[in-house]
């Protein structure tokens, strides 16, 4: 065991394992920094807009909801207008989960009150005066503890860039179980391959956990706060 | 890639090949179907277990969700294909698929009933045991027929979310239509364009009914609670 531990935690392995580990929060940062405006616009389009607007955001959401993140990872990786294969794998996550926070903030909308849009033009709020200082701030708060969970989603499918051998923390994992021997001088043993995933999967978990409890407790004092209105 | 697609001959490539295709198609529905068994059954009884009263079950059943929910699926498909075989434990791709899939989407299936039933009043447990109904007749013959309704909706996007994570395979050389629509333009004339548009667009006739009924059954249903008050 105690072997096995000083086998796989070298300085060398954790150095190669925290580069990963910053590529996949990279990209994960990237794609979600984007996709909130993104989204947002989409979910304004398709919710106020009848004509072509509202049309375009619909069938862009629909699209990307209904297929597999990891098709549009192969698309990007060889078709987006990048040069480096990190930025063809992001503009992929931002395409993708820009059509799931759409859908978040849809829902979003949905539970305000139209009453509002009289509301606000009665006090003299234009349209895009009303949807930028009194819907979008209504739609983001509410829609936060799911955004959390979107958050978390996007930043377990960055680890679908280990196909396309991007050096995100799985590919990392993966390539030194493929390369421990030549550092351990023997064999790779199963207790060694356990602790490698292992590592890996509790640094995903550790991040992951985190946002997921946040989100959790901010629910609950969101709830807490409805309750006593 | 976007001008191979209006491009005939690497169409007439992709259509000499269709039976490739097809049984392609064929395994993601395989592994979608069996993987979507699973996580009902183990997502209704982790589900049920979470709203039981014990604490020592409910606490198991947590382990499990924030286990699942909170790694990436491909690094547990990976620790089943690339490690679990150094503990002597050897699994095809295609029941590799079905496990982890099922054992991914159960975590949220858990999750979807345990609110489902959590969202009924508490009053109607004691009242079925005041008839004389024991834990687990109340829950088959009271609480979960209740709780179908609201819980269709989000079972329905699970199950997209399914069918989307069966092209995990691809990562494991699986067989599926990800992996093959993949496969099959690395190795033929790099025809990326075709292949993955039907990739795609048979990925979408698949999601797509599911998430347009979804989404209509559930405004159906807020437009007959707001009637319900008005």
């Amino acid at each position: 065991m105690n072997e096995a531990i000083n086998a796989v935690f070298t300085k060398t392995n954790m150095i190669y394992l925290a580069a990963g580990l910053l590529k996949t929060l990279q990209v994960a940062a990237i794609a979600i920094l984007f996709s909130i405006p993104i989204g947002m616009v989409l979910a304004l389009a398709r919710s106020y807009s009848k004509g072509i607007a509202g049309k375009l955001a619909g069938i862009y959401i629909e699209l990307f909801r209904n297929t597999p993140n990891l098709l549009w990872v192969f698309v990007c990786f060889i078709a987006a207008p990048f040069g480096s294969d990190t930025a063809r794998c992001a503009s992929a996550y931002v395409l993708f989960t820009s059509a799931m926070m759409a859908e978040i903030f849809r829902g979003g909308l949905n539970s305000i009150p139209a009453g509002q849009f009289e509301a606000a033009e009665s006090q003299g709020f234009s349209f895009i005066g009303t949807i930028w200082s009194i819907i979008i701030p209504q739609c983001m708060r509410n829609t936060i503890p799911t955004m959390m969970s979107q958050i978390v989603t996007v930043i377990k499918d960055t680890s679908f860039m280990a196909q396309v051998a991007v050096a995100e923390l799985l590919y990392n994992t993966k390539n030194l179980m493929a390369t421990l021997y030549v550092y351990s001088g023997h064999p790779i043993t199963t207790a060694e391959v356990i602790m490698l995933f292992a590592a890996a999967a509790a640094v995903y978990f550790a991040i992951n956990f985190t946002i997921a409890a946040a989100a959790r407790v901010y629910q609950a004092r969101m709830a807490k706060d409805t309750g006593k209105r | 890639m976007i001008g191979q697609i209006f491009t005939p001959w690497r169409w007439a490539e992709l259509l000499s090949s269709w039976q490739d295709f097809a049984f392609a198609f064929l395994t993601t529905l395989q592994v979608a179907f069996f993987a979507l068994l699973l996580a009902l059954c183990i997502g209704a009884i982790a589900g049920v277990l979470s709203a039981s009263r014990s604490r020592i079950l409910r606490a198991i059943v947590r382990v499990y969700v924030e286990f699942f929910q909170n790694t990436p699926l491909a690094i547990q498909v990976f620790f089943v294909y690339y490690a679990l075989p150094y503990a002597g434990i050897v699994l095809y791709e295609v029941p590799i698929g079905i496990l982890c899939v099922g054992l991914y989407t159960g975590a949220y299936i858990s999750e979807v009933v345990r609110t489902g039933i959590n969202s009924i009043p508490k009053g109607q447990f004691d009242a079925a045991e005041s008839q004389g109904f024991s834990y687990v007749q109340t829950m088959a013959l009271i609480i979960l027929p209740q709780t179908v309704k609201a819980i269709l909706p989000p079972l329905a996007n699970q199950c997209v979310n399914l069918i989307k994570n069966t092209s995990i395979l691809a990562m494991i050389a699986g067989g599926d239509l990800m992996y093959f629509s993949n496969a099959w333009a690395t190795n033929g004339h790099f025809s990326y364009g075709p292949s993955y548009l039907i990739c795609g667009l048979l990925y979408f006739i698949l999601c797509f009914p599911l998430t347009h009924w979804a989404r209509s059954y559930e405004e159906k249903l807020k437009a007959s609670v707001q009637g319900g008050k008005a």
